[in-house]
């Protein structure tokens, strides 16, 4: 044989076959196989490009804008087409800090090469103007038009809330929601966002390697157009809840006003407060820590959160107990013997309406004993379980001692004392009227929050029933509001016994020896209770005062609480005055009370 | 039929040209798809765009076929060294007047026409090699024969190395199965191979994971050829034992060393007790596993040491750039990344002619040059790889069968070098795209766009058809 080593042909030629086919087995693998790389491929070409809609704007009840959108601007970069740049100047114009936009600017690099990332958020249309001249010395960087919350007045920054970027939360309890989206966080733009976002649309778009539009994507048939949000009007005078503002500028306090024919809330307003406008944009985070912080925590809504004993005022509620459970009439009396609990001076009460008027405690301790202890057990302890048993279930039918379902979120619920509160408290059979007889006057156990007691107004105002106090006064798109807020809810109470608390109301303000003659509105019948919420440790009394307007057909019900100025007769009353003139009449014509009320200052 | 003793036309081997054009034209259909959206649309002869350049140098590769055949064959062996000087000559002006290009010194500009000599020589060399080997009574493992050979082949890697070029230098690596082919013992072979497999594996691979692996393998081939587990077992106790009291030495003499290191004195004891057995009980195939064993834990152990403990830092640099550890400037993988991507996406039926989003959005670097096959499997999905790598290997083989009929070892020779070429550029060139072969830039032979690879390879290929046509004729 010419050729010695021939058969090594097969050596070889196998070299070749064996790699042919190790190169078959592993194409086989990562193309039929492993199906990752046609999702990182989609990925890669496929850009989700997002369109944001306009959130709903938000109005008051005459349909005054409260909240709209103002354009501002992200600025967007692209790691990959990035150069050499003056981070200084960049910053400079942008205002932002350089160590935070290095962090962005890392973030951006980390998260991809070749994808957009914005690494300033909400600029202002004016930094942009000067941005604009400049960003051709930024190659890599574009910009991106958002919109932001904008508020033409500052005010019910409690009530409307506030939108923020979601969170991991949001992102992983709804899928609509991807990282660097809009959600609402409180207030009213947590609870309706679902209307007020609207619908992102989102096109698909083919782009290449330099994220460079090639295109739509299967001619934008998976394509979504975005939905504006809708619009949301609200059952708030914005001119009575800014006047209520500027009542409660710089005092610690609260007011609600209801319209009691509908549950609708004309205002609500928790002092201190801040301006709305700080808790957007860029500022936001920035302007929420300082706001945490402040030592008269103004994020906190007195008018839903803040527990008070309800004081005087809950004598209308033991009184019309009394009524309906028969243990009193209207012509029930009591002299006033102050050594049972402390009274100021009056004279005696000659039937209920004058127990009301002036507002005496000797009269209600008497009106609760008779709720507590029925006679119905030889028991004391017996006798009070069943007496306070009965009593519960009325109370609550006031809407006391739970949330009411409101539309705005956080409401607390206050507390109604029950039987098992007391034997959880004292133990069973442990307890009997003498140890909860201060419930009688409004400061033993129960805690109200002031929208409950703003509720309680309306319902002696509709002599028997309320409507869930609510702000929605319409939604774009949608015919009626929700089922809840369009139905009356009955008390307990028979309405006949109503109109006997209302005269009585009557008399606090305008007869003799009444408490509330401050409350007086020229022109209008007034019905009021004071309501003064004693603190221990020394501290001034809250001042409290509840009232609805006019008598006949009442068309305000209205609480207002100034803490720490004493007696509910003085600065609460003047105010409610003020609220009821402003909203009935639409002018102030009690200057002197005004200023007095403006005057006053407790920071 | 033609008598193919009489009629040149019908002693060409058809298959051959057949497989060739075949390979063009798919190429260029697939360089028409990875660069068809470059900038603005003209016609495909406008000579702006590649897809129009390569259709020229198609044009162009195909007058040099035609004429390369009209060529009397004699002429190759005649002028082998003269051939191969020139080309020798060429690549040191290269380096002087050459313009870089991607970091290397490759190219000569004329004009806007471009030229990259390295190409060239891989054709020359296997004209000298075959020559040298074709020699009267040559016998290779002379001394001065191999030392001959050897150098033939390693002064064209060493100039193009000096061009930075380093994927074209190891191409003349792949000579070594000429060599084979004609005599070289088969142990050069398997050596060789496996220091590759073992350098390369060093440095991808942790050595706390290689060395026991390693061993492991070992052990199994061990298993395998005794069919009986009881060396399996004793030598994964044994060495597992003494790993174990290695770790306690090293706490006694109060010593920090790596775990390659503990692994490493466990081995050399271990190698010692077992060589003691084996040479009582007369084991010798099982002494060649153990040297082999050993020899190859040795040969990993230096690799590392004298990388991390002599070389300096941008000679580490130099070698992880060989390896594909440090090319992409973009960062952790993401050429091979993408590239991989773009095959995997492609499914099995692929995603058609022109509608792979991996190619037409420019998401792979080269895609047109280097990683051409990536546009194939995209938009081919595996049933065009398959075409593909049954093209490759179908041609390579029948290169070989063609060799083997040589009567003359010029022809043979040669032909081998031919295949070798293909083998290597097929082998790396894929290998990389998909993964199981570090990222060495060098062309998919008849795919990748380029003028010179185009027509060095059909040169080469056609130089040894001719040949071939020759086969009927008297040795001289
Ligand atoms: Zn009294």
């Amino acid at each position: 044989m010419q050729n010695p080593n021939s058969n090594r042909k097969y050596v070889i030629g196998g070299i070749v076959l064996v790699v042919a086919v190790l190169f078959m087995l592993r194409l086989f693998y990562i193309q039929v196989i492993d199906k990752s790389y046609q999702l990182s491929s989609n990925n890669n070409s496929r850009l989700r490009v997002v369109e944001y809609p306009d959130r709903g704007m938000i109005f008051d009840r005459y349909g005054k804008v409260m909240v709209y959108n103002e354009a501002v601007y992200d600025l967007l970069m692209l790691p990959q087409q990035v150069k050499a740049f003056d981070t200084l100047e960049l910053c400079r114009i942008l205002s932002v800090d350089l160590a935070e936009f290095r962090e962005s600017v890392k973030k951006a690099r980390e998260y991809s090469r070749y994808r957009q990332s914005a690494v300033v958020r909400q600029i202002s249309p004016e930094q942009i103007a000067s941005l604009n001249e400049k960003l051709f010395k930024y190659p890599g960087f574009s910009i991106q038009i958002r919109t932001q919350r904008k508020y033409p007045q500052p005010i019910a920054p409690h009530v409307l809330g506030y939108v923020g970027e979601v969170n991991q939360g949001d992102i992983n309890s709804d899928v609509y929601y991807q990282s660097g989206d809009y959600i609402g966080i409180s207030g009213l733009e947590e609870e309706y966002e679902p209307y007020l976002r609207g619908r992102k649309g989102i096109r698909f778009m083919l782009v290449d390697v330099h994220n460079r539009l090639q295109g739509n994507f299967e001619n934008g048939q998976y394509d979504t157009i975005p939905e504006p949000g809708r619009k949301l009007t609200t059952s708030l005078d914005a001119g009575l809840q800014e006047y209520g503002e500027k009542l409660l500028a710089h005092k610690r306090g609260s007011i609600v006003a209801i319209e009691p024919a509908t549950g609708e809330i004309l205002a609500m307003i928790s002092s201190p407060a801040y301006d709305p406008n700080e808790l957007v944009g860029r500022i936001r985070g920035k302007n929420f820590e300082k706001l945490m912080n402040d030592s008269l925590n103004p994020l906190f809504n007195r008018a839903t959160m803040s527990r008070y004993s309800p004081g005087s005022i809950f004598k209308a509620v033991q009184a019309l107990v009394a009524l309906q459970l028969g243990v009193i009439d209207e012509f029930y009396s009591v002299d006033c013997n102050k050594s049972i609990i402390g009274c100021h001076n009056h004279p005696n009460a000659h039937g209920l309406r004058e127990g009301i008027r002036y507002s005496c405690n000797p009269y209600f301790y008497n009106v609760f004993r008779r709720i507590i202890l029925q006679g119905k057990s030889t028991s004391q302890f017996q006798d009070s379980q069943i007496g306070l048993k009965s009593w519960y279930q009325m109370v609550y039918s006031f809407g006391l001692g739970q949330v009411l379902p409101s539309d705005l979120p956080g409401i607390k619920p206050g507390l109604v004392p029950d039987v098992a509160y007391y034997d959880k408290w004292y133990g069973a059979n442990r307890w009997a009227f003498s140890t909860i007889y201060s419930n009688s006057i409004g400061q033993g156990e129960v805690e109200t929050v002031p929208i409950q007691i703003a509720n309680l107004a309306a319902i002696i105002a509709n002599r028997g029933f309320y409507y869930v106090p609510h702000f929605v006064k319409a939604i774009e798109g949608i015919d009626t509001i929700p089922q809840k807020f369009r139905e009356p809810v009955h008390t307990a109470i028979d309405p006949k016994y109503f109109e006997i608390i209302s005269d009585g109301m009557q008399g606090v303000v305008y007869e003799p020896g009444g408490t509330g003659s401050r409350a007086q509105v020229p022109g209008v019948t007034v019905c009021g209770k004071t309501g003064t919420v004693q603190n221990s440790g020394g501290k001034k009394d809250h001042s409290g005062f509840v009232a609805f307007a006019p008598k006949e057909r009442p068309r305000i019900a209205i609480v207002a609480y100034v803490e720490n100025s004493g007696a509910g007769g003085v600065y609460a009353a003047t105010i409610a005055s003020l609220m009821i003139e402003k909203y009935l009449n639409g002018t102030i014509t009690q200057t002197e009370k005004e200023r007095i009320i403006l005057e006053y200052q407790q920071f | 039929m033609a008598n193919p003793r009489t009629n040149f036309i019908a002693r060409l081997d058809w298959l051959t040209i057949i497989l060739f054009l075949a390979m063009v034209l798919f190429g260029w259909m697939n360089i028409f798809a990875a660069t068809q959206n470059e900038g603005t649309t003209g016609s495909i002869f406008d000579f702006t765009q590649r897809y129009s350049k390569q259709f020229y140098y198609i044009l162009t590769a195909l007058a040099i076929a035609v004429l390369t055949l009209a060529i009397d064959g004699k002429v190759w062996s005649f002028f082998s060294f003269p051939i191969y000087g020139l080309m020798l000559l060429i690549l040191p002006i290269t380096i002087l007047i050459g313009k870089e290009v991607n970091g290397a010194r490759a190219w000569i500009f004329i004009g806007s026409f471009s030229l990259q000599p390295a190409e060239f020589v891989k054709f020359a060399t296997a004209l000298a090699l075959a020559k040298v080997l074709s020699r009267y009574n040559f016998q290779i493992h002379k001394v001065k024969n191999l030392i001959i050979a050897g150098a033939l082949l390693v002064i064209p890697i060493i100039l193009i190395l000096l061009q930075k070029d380093t994927g074209t230098a190891l191409v003349f690596l792949v000579f070594v199965l000429v060599l084979y082919r004609e005599g070289l013992s088969w142990v050069v072979l398997f050596v060789a191979g496996l220091a590759i497999l073992l350098f390369v594996l060093t440095m991808l691979v942790p050595l706390p994971v290689l060395l026991p692996v390693l061993s492991v393998i070992a052990l199994m081939i061990t298993w395998l050829y005794q069919r009986n587990l009881k060396f399996f077992y004793a030598g994964t106790l044994m060495l597992g034992a003494l790993f174990g009291l290695a770790i306690l030495a090293s706490r006694y003499l109060g010593q920090e060393w790596s775990v390659a290191r503990l692994f490493f004195i466990a081995s050399v004891i271990a190698f010692m007790i077992w060589l003691m057995i084996i040479l009582r009980k007369k084991h010798n195939p099982l002494l060649l596993i153990l040297f082999t064993w050993m020899g190859a834990i040795i040969f990993i152990f230096s690799v590392d040491f004298v990388f991390h403990e002599i070389l300096q830092a941008h000679q580490q640099s130099r070698i992880n750039n060989i390896l594909g550890l440090e090319s992409d400037p973009l960062g952790a993988g993401y050429n091979l990344n993408q590239s991989k991507i773009a095959i995997g996406s492609g499914g099995f039926l692929g995603k058609g002619f022109l509608q792979g989003t991996q190619t037409r959005f420019k998401f792979v670097p080269e895609q047109s040059t280097d990683f051409i096959f990536c546009t194939v499997g995209e938009e081919w999905g595996f049933i065009g790889s398959l075409l593909i790598l049954s093209m490759f290997s179908g041609l390579i083989i029948r290169l070989i069968a063609l060799a083997e009929r040589q009567r003359s070892t010029f022809s043979r020779v040669y032909g081998y070098g031919v295949a070798s070429i293909l083998f290597f550029h097929f082998a790396i060139n894929i290998g990389m795209t998909i993964g199981i072969v570090p990222v060495i830039g060098i062309p998919l032979p008849f795919f990748s766009y380029g003028g010179s690879s185009l027509w060095a390879f059909t040169l080469m290929l056609f130089i040894f058809l001719r040949l071939d046509t020759d086969r009927y004729q008297i040795v001289s």
